[in-house]
């Protein structure tokens, strides 16, 4: 906590639920987040995110470590977050039998403003987000996109310094994927909005984030900027092949670089120095081995290869969307 | 405990407690009780009458039919005024223990009380306000069910005004049981079958004349909330109501509407923040 920057100095450790081994589901996380940034939590499946973001917004417990937002100690007043912040969970059942405009105006009073203001935000927001034509419509009715995109518009009702959101843009078209960045820029531009933002998807955490963590087993085991990350495994080359059987293991070549590859079927992918990289490429597109080849891609790191490379779990990954 | 310089704090109306640091951003507004039990109503009850309205005359025609069914059995008098008290009321055990339980069995089950525990609410404002409205939803069902009772029976309808106390009243014993019921249960079938028992232990022990029931079902009758409702409701029925006894009965449903909407805002704090 010192100066501008809102801090997350934790020492979590959870214990996982009773009867099952025990779970540390997250392990001494530590995090800086400052303010007006957009901060994304990246990780596979079981990674930690959701806790992390559970013991932020007061819903859960931390055994032990502090979580401070904007200058309040959470764990010892987690009814301050709700004054704080506003929480998109991944669940929408408390709002699925409401209609879209009585959702986002409820959630609005229960934000502590008044009938006026609840509703006057409430159209401001439908209108940002599209939404005015679904406002008569019950949540359960609508698609998967539409329902996150109305979750998202209540989550906005009742302005708050710090946006957590679960996976916001799941299900969504690229339409609404717009509109919900758009409305995030806004409030960041205009009243320094801070958003903690939990992923799976790597290309919208690289467009869209100022910093990510990557969590891995309740622990972070990277944070930085998106291209910052990607600068740390620069060095490499991602190399794919598609071979139209099988690979041509005969040729000495591609049997040399057998143990090196990730195989996935017909695919192999490689990660290699760019002078290997060209080497194998020549190789591959030239001699026995063309023949055998039905495509190839050469590719700059992603998201995906650092999480990869820094020693996630490589069989899981994570889910590109 | 830090010391807070009297030019760093953000405007006036932030009082010192509040203030962790000298840095520290104001806190958003906490919704007041009032208002926010207002908020739950309006939404639980506009959420009622999109999902629950056939529900709500699958309990009238239940109601309905048991007393056709024990039209047979009864013959005027006591029993009959037992048997319309109890129909009538076994409405509100319907939706308001029932469903109630249902309601928030599934909520805890699914992360829905997230939403909730993520707002600056009260906790009673929650339970209050869902209770209250699957309270008053009960409304039509309950008179109509009370109307055609009298009708089929033959009974007096001037004292029927008094289900604008009998309603509120039973209905807040029932739905913070149901509330409790649905917020404590560890798994949302436990809850659902909690809830049926709950409605089923009102049919049996509210709608079967009492006299005829052996000691231990009669002793099962006085533990349960609902038997005070119908006793109230039948007394009014006869030709001098005692109306000390129906304000005991009622204050007896008032008692533990009060005690068990408390152990509902209890259970739900408790399963929010967990």
């Amino acid at each position: 906590m010192r100066g501008l920057t809102k801090t997350y100095p934790a020492v979590r450790g959870r214990r996982g639920v009773p009867a099952t081994p025990e779970v540390r589901a997250t392990d001494d996380v530590r995090l800086d987040i400052r303010r007006g940034e957009i901060f994304g939590l990246l990780g596979p499946n079981g990674a930690g995110k959701t806790t992390l973001v559970r013991q932020l917004t007061g819903l859960m417990r931390p055994d032990a470590g502090r979580v401070e937002i904007l200058g309040h100690d959470i764990v010892r007043h987690p009814e301050r977050a709700a004054r704080i912040l506003a929480y998109l969970g991944q669940e929408s059942t408390a709002l699925d039998d409401l209609t879209v405009s009585l959702a986002a105006e409820t959630t609005g009073r229960l934000r502590g403003l008044d009938v006026r203001q609840a509703r006057d935000e409430r159209d401001a927001v439908l209108d940002e987000l599209g939404l005015q034509p679904l406002a008569g419509r019950p949540i359960k009715k609508l698609s998967g996109g539409q329902r996150r995109l109305a979750c998202f518009a209540a989550a906005l009702v009742g302005e708050r310094p710090l946006l957590v959101l679960d996976e916001p843009t799941t299900a969504m078209d690229p339409v609404a994927r717009r509109a919900v960045w758009s409305a995030v820029d806004r409030r960041r531009a205009e009243r320094g909005t801070t958003v903690l933002l939990v992923t799976h998807n790597v290309i919208e955490a690289e467009t869209v984030l100022d910093r990510v963590a990557v969590l891995d087993r309740g622990r972070v085991i990277a944070c930085d900027t998106p291209s910052g990350l990607k600068e740390r495994v620069a060095g490499e080359v991602r190399v794919e092949l598609l071979w139209r059987e099988r690979a041509p293991l005969d040729v000495p070549e591609v049997a040399a670089l057998q143990d090196r590859v990730v195989e996935s079927g017909r695919r192999w992918t490689l990660r290699l120095a760019p002078e290997e990289a060209r080497a194998v490429v020549a190789t591959v597109t030239g001699g026995a081995a063309f023949a055998a080849l039905d495509d190839f891609t050469l590719a700059t790191p992603s998201l995906e290869d650092v999480y990869l490379a820094l020693g996630g779990d490589a069989e899981q990954g994570l889910v590109k969307a | 405990m830090s010391v807070v310089p009297a030019e760093v704090l953000p405007g006036s109306a932030l009082p010192v407690d509040e203030t962790a640091s000298p840095a520290a951003a104001e806190l958003g507004p906490r919704a007041r009780l009032w208002p926010a039990l207002g908020a739950v109503y309006r939404a639980q009850l506009s959420r009622a009458r999109v999902a629950r309205i056939p529900l709500l005359f699958v309990a009238t025609f239940q109601s309905i039919g048991i007393m056709i069914l024990m039209r047979g059995v009864v013959d005027g008098g006591a029993e009959a005024q037992a048997v319309v008290a109890g129909s009538a009321v076994l409405v509100v055990a319907f939706v308001a223990l029932n469903l109630l339980a249902q309601y928030f069995g599934q909520l805890r089950a699914s992360g829905g009380l997230d939403h909730y525990a993520t707002l600056p609410v009260p906790p009673a404002a929650v339970v209050l306000g869902a209770a209250g409205a699957y309270a008053s939803f009960t409304v039509p069902g309950t008179v109509v069910t009370a109307v055609f009772g009298c009708v089929l029976f033959g009974l007096p309808m001037a004292h029927l005004w008094v289900l604008v106390a009998v309603i509120p009243l039973a209905g807040a014993a029932l739905a913070g049981l149901g509330a409790a019921l649905g917020l404590l249960a560890p798994r949302p079938e436990l809850a659902t079958l909690l809830g049926q028992l709950g409605m089923s232990a009102a049919l049996l022990l509210g709608v079967l004349p009492a006299d005829r029931m052996p000691e231990v079902v009669r002793l099962a009758r006085d533990l349960l909330p609902s038997t005070y409702g119908v006793e109230a409701f039948a007394r009014t029925f006869g030709e001098r109501p005692d109306w000390a006894f129906v304000l005991g009965d009622l204050a007896v449903c008032g008692v533990v509407g009060v005690v068990s909407l408390a152990v509902a805002t209890w259970a739900y704090r408790r399963a929010a923040v967990r």
